[in-house]
């Protein structure tokens, strides 16, 4: 018998199976994707949010352990668990010795994300590259690795996991750990979960997802409904951004985002603005965008900008609607041309500029208009004109199982003895709302490592151990 | 012909006072680089990504530029979010190859050999050396001596007996020369487009230092992390670095060995054949044996390679510059073990005929790339050292 098996095959996953395997066990993984597609989500990521409290290669300054607690209060409006929000951050800051050791690179930041070159330590070649180096490190290894292997129930007993069926066979392991992801990618659920609206829309239809095709939320619904596993979070929250409305419906990965939002002006089908375009920082509020958008009419908005914002964003992968003039914009956009020009006069005669620079919060605001613009505000007012159609893209899902400081899934408030879950299955767990760039990986490496290490002490009859690994006593064993 | 094809269709467009339109490559390279550039997971990997971010939109020289920078080491090909099977399909390495392969023979001189070359580079190359060599064979039958003066022991080690000095050189220097001029001619030409679209600044110091380091190191081929590049799979290995490195510091120690004879011989009336412990057959004999190593090991990656890497089309040109290589290489250290030997006449005639086929072909197939790579990482370390034109990056 298989000592642990793994149900999943991304970031958490394999953390997950790689501790295990380090640690002596068996591991079977299950990746439910065909090999081209494996890694979940983890293969659209770019980064890991770290803390640390020196300079430390790849990442400048430091990233002290308050702050990014507060940054992580503040996004989550405190729909958080401290005990383990902390146990992630903490991790972050001594975890990545281990990815390299697993053949993971890290790179300075990007050019055009200065923002996060302080906080996020990014991956060379991004999500796919660590993902690709993770399946070639864990089969060195000797972790089994099943493609197209999806999930579709297991046997628990009194909180003991028995078995697993995939695709008709039962797969009997010691322990196990869930990390099989959120159900971003079921579109029926999020209709479901979002409902109708009160102008009779199903919003979720609209939805994109930025994501792999392949979270469908087999196993978490399994889990919820049919075994009552412990639950956190709402079904509606989730990481969300304001995308090019002619993103593919899956996996359109970062290239779909339009980052010229607080450039400009946003407005939606009936051509009114609804928010403070210049807010933040867009790397603190690209986040909220997504949903902004699903409360509009028709689930979509528009960006607008002149030609003083190009080049001072990231370039969008498919070019914008452009137009010599703004009611010629409006036109081409299909928005109604007279409200469209009474929201940019209004907009650009409340604009009060002062000294325009897009690195500060600075002093270009609006006067008397609501909702205001309260940074970066300049008029509309160069030719040509862009404009580009957005949509809700959705990234992942945070309704999941409730756990603690040892991975373990919970049954009426007890943890299992055997069974551990990681990644977006509970991610909710940490963030209920909201979301801070790179945090998703920071909680699938976390979480990932904790399961696997303690579904191999399970195996071998031991019990699991409370908080993050110690990476000094990783290296030590190593 | 598509070359006379290509030249009538932008001389039409210029005259009509139209741009240029683009190839089916170069339009891909464009199309890709728009995605890239919105994405940039890869800037660590080499030069191509970092060189995309100080541009917005991708004209007809930056494709040229960032196609001939482009080492098509694979790594971004197996890190990439939007690589086959997903809808968008991005293969940088085989987009920029593709260009490439143009670029070499667009801006071949005279043009119609490049297209020529090209088309079956390994075939040619081989029936070049058989041609050559059989040339160089019924020479020496009739220049006296008949079938008995390729079976001969009273050559006394000495080649030159077969082949006098003064043929060698009226045979050799005029290809050289003229292989000088085509090579130059086509980076001018190259150099001409890519300039003004790479900040127009001048090469200096500093940028020709780190130029020639990138080159000589090969240092897009090491990830960027030093652990390699992908050959069969996402697995960086070293092995192509090491391979391209054994291949091309062996023909520079062959080529050094030759010069040195030729100052020898004019300079000192040193005349060869030298042997050990000689300055130029040392050199010579090591630059053999590395090169024999090297283009094996070549020959190994390139039939093992990723089938997504690169333009399959471009494989006969790569195969046929490795195989010259090695034949080369081989015949000349064949022909010093059996000097004292009656195969030297029929070895000599092989290896001129190698010799020979390689330097005639140089500028229209693979040595190209080492020409043209060059003259992209000069204006790479160039434009790098200019103010980035887009306010992007402080923001």
């Amino acid at each position: 018998m298989i000592d642990v098996l793994v149900i999943g095959g991304g970031n958490a996953a394999l953390c997950a199976a790689l501790m295990a395997r380090e640690a002596g066990a068996s591991v079977l993984l299950l990746e439910s994707a065909p090999r081209a597609w494996r890694g979940g989500n983890s293969a659209h990521t770019r980064n890991l949010r770290c803390m640390h409290d020196a300079p430390q290669d790849v990442l400048v300054d430091a990233y002290p352990e308050e702050e990014y607690w507060q940054d992580l209060l503040k996004v989550t409006g405190g729909l958080t668990n401290e005990h383990l929000a902390r146990m992630v951050i903490r991790a972050s800051s001594t975890c990545r010795p281990w990815m390299r050791r697993h053949g993971v690179h890290f790179q300075p930041a990007l050019a055009g994300t200065l923002h996060v070159a302080r906080t996020n330590a990014f991956f060379m070649g991004g999500g796919k590259a660590l993902v690709n180096a993770y399946y070639r490190s864990a089969e060195a290894l000797g972790v089994q690795v099943r493609y197209e292997s999806p999930v579709d129930r297991l046997e628990i007993v009194d909180g003991g996991f028995r078995a697993a069926w995939c695709q008709g066979e039962r797969i009997e392991a010691r322990t196990c750990v869930l990390a099989a992801g959120g159900f971003e990618s079921n579109r029926e659920w999020l209709r479901e979960a979002w409902g109708q609206n009160e102008r009779g829309e199903w919003p979720a239809d609209n939805f994109l997802i930025r994501g792999t095709a392949y979270n469908q939320g087999v196993l978490l619904r399994h889990m919820l409904d049919e075994h009552g596993a412990d639950r956190i979070g709402d079904p509606t929250q989730a990481h969300m951004v304001a995308i090019d409305a002619r993103a593919p419906l899956y996996d359109g990965g970062i290239c779909t985002r339009i980052d010229c939002v607080s450039l400009g002006v946003v407005v939606n089908a009936n051509a009114e603005r609804f928010y403070d375009e210049g807010e933040d920082f867009w790397p603190k509020r690209y986040a909220i965008w997504g949903r902004l958008v699903a409360q509009q009419p028709g689930q979509t908005g528009y960006s607008i900008i002149d030609s003083k914002a190009i080049g001072r964003f990231m370039p969008p992968v498919f070019p914008g609607a452009r137009a010599d003039s703004l009611p010629e914009l409006a036109a081409r956009l299909g928005l109604d041309v007279d409200t469209f020009m009474r929201t940019l006069n209004a907009y650009n005669g409340a604009c009060r500029v002062g000294r325009f620079d897009h690195t500060v919060l600075d002093d270009c605001a609006t006067s008397g208009l609501f909702p205001a613009k309260t940074h970066w505000a300049r008029p509309i007012d160069t030719a040509p004109f862009y404009g580009y159609a957005l949509r809700p893209g959705v990234t992942f899902t945070y309704l999941g199982l409730q756990t603690d400081d040892t991975a373990a899934v919970r049954f009426g408030d007890r943890p299992s003895a055997n069974l551990f879950v990681a990644g977006e299955m509970m991610a909710g767990n940490v963030l209920g709302k909201g979301y801070t760039a790179g945090v998703g990986m920071s909680i699938g490496t976390a979480f990932g490592r904790i399961a696997g290490r303690n579904a191999a002490l399970a195996a071998r009859g031991q019990s699991a151990g409370h908080g993050a690994v110690k990476d000094e006593e990783a290296h030590a064993s190593a | 012909m598509q070359a006379l094809e290509a030249l009538t269709r932008d001389a039409k467009a210029l005259a009509n006072g139209t741009p240029v339109p683009m190839s089916a490559a170069e339009t891909e390279v464009a199309r890709v680089m728009q995605i890239c550039n919105a994405c940039r997971y890869c800037e660590g990997f080499c030069a191509v990504f970092p060189a995309m971010t100080r541009r917005l939109e991708f004209a007809t020289a930056d494709v040229h530029y960032l196609a001939n920078l482009c080492h098509n080491c694979g790594a971004c090909l197996h890190a990439c979010q939007y690589a086959p099977p997903h809808e968008f399909a991005v293969n940088v390495p085989q987009a920029m190859a593709t260009v490439r392969g143009q670029t070499y023979s667009d801006y071949a001189w005279p043009p119609a050999l490049g297209s020529l070359y090209r088309r079956n580079g390994l075939t040619l190359s081989l029936a070049l050396v058989a041609a050559l060599t059989l040339f160089l064979v019924l020479g020496a039958v009739l220049q006296g001596g008949g079938l008995a003066a390729l079976w001969k022991t009273d050559l006394g080690n000495d080649f030159y007996n077969l082949f006098p000095h003064n043929l060698l050189v009226g045979l050799f220097a005029p290809v050289f020369l003229f292989v000088v001029l085509a090579l130059a001619m086509g980076v001018r030409a190259f150099w001409k487009d890519v300039k003004p679209a790479t900040s127009g600044a001048d090469v200096g110091g500093a940028a020709a230092g780190e130029a020639a380091h990138d080159v000589l190191r090969l240092k897009y081929l090491d990830g960027g992390h030093g652990d390699g590049c992908h050959n069969e799979d996402d697995a960086y290995t070293l092995k192509r670095r090491r391979a391209h490195h054994l291949t091309f510091y062996g023909f520079a120690l062959c080529f050094a060995a030759t010069s040195l004879g030729t100052i020898y011989h004019y300079a000192f009336g040193w005349v060869a054949p030298y042997d050990l412990p000689s300055v130029p057959k040392l050199l010579g004999a090591a630059g053999g044996v590395l090169m024999v190593l090297g283009t094996a090991g070549l020959w190994h990656l390139n039939r093992t390679r990723h089938p997504l890497h690169g333009d399959a089309a471009q494989k006969p040109m790569d195969l046929g510059f490795i195989a010259l290589l090695f034949l080369v290489a081989a015949s000349g250290l064949a022909l010093w073990l059996a000097r004292a030997t009656p195969a030297l006449a029929l070895l000599l005639c092989l290896h001129l005929g190698a010799v020979m086929a390689l330097f005639a072909t140089l500028p229209y197939g693979k040595f190209a790339h080492g020409v043209f790579r060059t003259a992209a990482l000069l204006r790479y370390n160039t434009e790098k050292r200019q103010p980035n034109p887009i306010g992007l990056g402080s923001d």
